[in-house]
C-alpha cells in the first residue's frame, strides 16, 4: 500500500513541479476557445434551450480534463521509458495492479485539476448551473479515467515522442473535438448523428453536460452505462498488458 | 549456509540472438561474487532476469529462496540492483529521490538510513541539489545509493564503478565491503579486472551467454597460472642459442613462460654458462586479467571446460 501511494505521490509531484505547463497552460487553451466561439456564436444561438457560451464551458470543461489525463500518463510513461528510469518503478515490489491504479488516479487527478481550473476560469463568461452534482462528478472521473488507462497504454505501446503524438492527434483530438463539444449532435445529418454515437467520448460529455443542465441528447443513464463500460474494457485491456510486461519488462 | 542467489539454466533470446544460454549458478549467503565477461556477454540480461526486468524463454532464478516470478515481491524486496545505465528521474532532488525510493519499498521515515547511505557515498552536501545538476560521476552514486535504501540482502553492482573518480571508488568499495562483512551478499561485474581481484571471493566469466569459467579467485588464478621470467641482459650479451626455442621478445628483453619454479634454476644455469650477466631479472605471477583474456580466447581451464558447453563445475564453492 505504501508502495502505491509512493507511487502515486511521485506521479502528482511529476505533473505539478512543471504546473504551468501541465495545468495552467490547458485551462489557458480552454479560455481562448470559449472566447472565441462565445464571442462568435453566443448572441446567435441557443442549444437545448441553453446559451452557447454555457452549452460551451462543460464540453471544454470535459474536453480539456480528457485531454490532459491522456497526456499525463501517456508522457509520463514514454518519458520513462526513453530515459530509463522506468526501472525504478520496476525494480520495486510494486504489484501491476498497484502501478495502474497509481497512474490512472494521478491522471484523473490532473484531468480535474484543469477541468476545475476551466471552471473558475469560465465562470465570468458564462453562468453556469449544476442541476445534477453527482452525475458531474461521475463522468469527470470515469471519463478521466478512461482516458487515464488509455494513455497507459499509448505510453507503454510508443517507442518515441513522435509515435505518442500520432496516437494524440490522430485519435484523442478527433475523438474529443468530434464528439459534441461544439455543438449538440443533433444539429447533424443523420448519418454522423450515427458515427457520434459510436465514439464513446460523446457521451462523456453529454452526461457530463446533463450533471450541468439537466438536459443531454441520450439519457445519462445510457451515457453512464457506456461510459462505466469503456472504462472497464480499457481498464482490463491495460491490466492485461501490464501483466503480460508488454514493452516494459521484456 | 543457503544460496543467496539460484539461478538454474536460464536461456534468454533476443529475436535471433541467444543472450542467454542456460546459465546455472549458485551463489550462497555472504559471498562477493563477480560476474565477468566481455561487452555483450549477457551479464546484464542475467541481473535483468534476476530483477524481473527481463523475463527468461525458461529456467528458473531465485534471491534467498524466493522465486523471481511466482514470488516476485518479496523477491525484489531482497535485492538491490545497481542499474548499468546512468538513469535518473530529472523531476526530483537527490532526498527526495530516495525518499520516493523508500516508498516504493514500503518504507516510511527512513531519513536515518538515507543520511547514512548519503555520507558514506560522499552525498551529503548534494541532497538538495535536483537530479539534473549533478554530475556524471555523482548521478552514478545516487543510483548505488537508491539500491540500498531498503537494506537488501542482496546486493547487485552492474559497473557501479564506470565513470566515477578514484577517491570515490576507494569510498564505495569501502561501503560495499563493509555491507558484505555484515552478511550482505554482493554480486559485482565490472571491466576492472583488478578491482574483480581485489573484491570478490568467487568469479564467472560469461561468454556468449554461457558460463566459461566459475572458481574462486584464487583458484582461477593458480590453475591458469602463468608464472614467468623476465631478464634483460646486459649490453652486447646474446642469448645462447638453446634458450632462444622457448623465450620470447618482452620489454627490450626476453622472457620465459614456466610450468613451475622449478624451471627458472635450469633456465639461469644455462645463461650463466653463456656468459650472460643481467640488467634486470624478475618473477612475474598471473593476474585476472591474464585468466580473463586465456578463457576468452578458448583456452579453457583444463579438465572442467570441455565439449563446447564451457559449464565449469565449482569446485571448493557453494557447499
Ligand atoms: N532489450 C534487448 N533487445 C535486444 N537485444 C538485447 C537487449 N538487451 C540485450 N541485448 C543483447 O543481448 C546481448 C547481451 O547483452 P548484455 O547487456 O547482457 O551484455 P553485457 O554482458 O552486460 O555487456 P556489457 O559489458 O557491454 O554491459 C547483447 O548482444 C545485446 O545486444
Ligand atoms: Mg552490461
Amino acid at each position: 500500500m505504501i508502495g502505491f501511494r509512493t507511487l502515486l505521490y511521485k506521479e502528482v509531484l511529476r505533473f505539478w513541479k512543471v504546473g504551468f505547463q501541465t495545468v495552467a497552460a490547458p485551462v489557458l487553451t480552454a479560455m481562448l476557445y470559449l472566447m472565441i466561439f462565445s464571442h462568435v456564436l453566443d448572441a446567435q444561438m441557443r442549444v437545448n434551450g441553453v446559451r452557447y457560451a454555457a452549452f460551451l464551458v462543460p464540453g471544454l470543461v470535459m474536453m480539456s480534463l480528457l485531454q490532459n489525463a491522456f497526456a499525463n500518463s501517456s508522457s509520463s510513461l514514454i518519458q520513462s521509458k526513453i530515459t530509463g528510469s522506468v526501472v525504478f518503478v520496476l525494480l520495486p515490489p510494486i504489484s501491476y495492479v498497484e502501478f495502474f491504479f497509481a497512474y490512472v488516479v494521478a491522471a484523473v487527478l490532473r484531468g480535474l485539476m484543469v477541468g476545475a481550473g476551466v471552471v473558475l476560469a469560465t465562470v465570468w463568461f458564462a453562468p453556469l448551473t449544476f442541476v445534477a452534482p453527482w452525475w458531474i462528478v461521475a463522468f469527470a472521473v470515469l471519463g478521466g479515467g478512461i482516458l487515464g488507462a488509455f494513455g497507459m497504454i499509448a505510453g507503454i505501446w510508443a517507442d518515441k515522442f513522435d509515435q505518442l503524438a500520432g496516437f494524440q492527434n490522430f485519435l484523442i483530438m478527433p475523438l474529443t473535438m468530434l464528439s459534441g463539444v461544439f455543438y449538440s449532435i443533433h444539429s447533424l445529418p443523420g448519418v454522423w448523428q450515427q458515427v457520434s454515437h459510436l465514439n464513446p467520448v460523446f457521451y462523456m460529455i453529454d452526461g457530463f453536460r446533463f450533471g450541468f443542465f439537466g438536459v443531454s441528447d441520450v439519457p445519462p443513464e445510457t451515457s453512464l452505462a457506456v461510459v462505466a463500460a469503456s472504462f472497464l474494457i480499457v481498464s482490463a485491456t491495460t491490466l492485461a498488458l501490464l501483466r503480460s510486461g508488454y514493452k516494459l519488462r521484456y | 549456509m543457503g544460496s543467496a542467489v539460484s539461478i538454474q539454466r536460464v536461456a534468454k533470446h533476443f529475436g535471433r540472438l541467444q543472450a542467454l544460454a542456460g546459465v546455472s549458478l549458485e551463489i550462497a549467503e555472504g559471498e562477493f561474487f563477480g560476474l565477468l565477461g566481455p561487452n555483450g556477454a549477457g551479464k546484464t540480461t542475467l541481473i535483468s532476469c534476476l530483477a524481473g526486468l527481463v523475463r527468461p524463454d525458461s529456467g528458473r532464478l531465485s534471491v534467498l529462496g524466493a522465486d523471481v516470478a511466482a514470488d516476485y515481491r518479496a523477491a525484489r524486496r531482497l535485492l538491490g540492483v545497481v542499474p548499468q545505465e546512468l538513469v535518473f528521474d530529472p523531476f526530483f532532488s537527490v532526498r527526495e529521490t530516495l525518499r520516493i525510493q523508500s516508498g516504493y519499498f514500503g518504507l516510511r521515515n527512513n531519513d536515518d538510513w538515507i543520511d547514512e547511505i548519503l555520507a558514506n557515498l560522499d552525498l551529503t552536501s548534494k541532497a538538495g541539489t535536483n537530479m539534473r545538476r549533478l554530475s556524471g560521476g555523482m548521478k552514478r552514486r545516487v543510483l548505488v545509493a537508491q539500491a540500498l535504501v531498503h537494506k537488501p540482502p542482496v546486493i547487485v553492482l552492474d559497473e557501479p564503478t564506470a565513470g566515477v573518480d578514484v577517491e570515490l571508488r576507494q569510498g564505495l568499495w569501502q561501503f560495499v565491503q563493509r555491507l558484505n562483512r555484515e552478511g550482505h551478499t554482493v554480486i559485482l561485474t565490472t571491466h576492472y579486472l583488478e578491482e574483480a581481484e581485489a573484491l570478490c571471493g568467487r568469479i564467472a566469466m560469461l561468454k556468449e551467454g554461457r558460463v566459461v569459467a566459475l572458481d574462486t579467485t584464487s583458484n582461477l588464478l593458480a590453475r591458469f597460472s602463468r608464472h614467468a621470467l623476465t631478464v634483460r641482459l646486459t649490453a652486447g650479451g646474446a642469448l645462447p642459442e638453446a634458450l632462444r626455442g622457448r623465450a620470447t621478445p618482452s620489454d627490450g628483453g626476453w622472457q620465459f613462460r614456466l610450468a613451475g619454479y622449478h624451471e627458472v634454476e635450469p633456465i639461469l644455469a644455462a645463461l650463466r654458462e653463456a656468459g650472460c650477466t643481467f640488467d634486470d631479472l624478475r618473477l612475474t605471477q598471473a593476474d585476472l586479467e591474464d585468466v580473463f583474456v586465456g578463457v576468452m580466447q578458448g583456452e579453457g581451464l583444463g579438465e572442467g571446460v570441455g565439449e563446447g558447453h564451457g559449464e565449469v563445475p565449482a569446485r571448493g564453492a557453494v557447499p
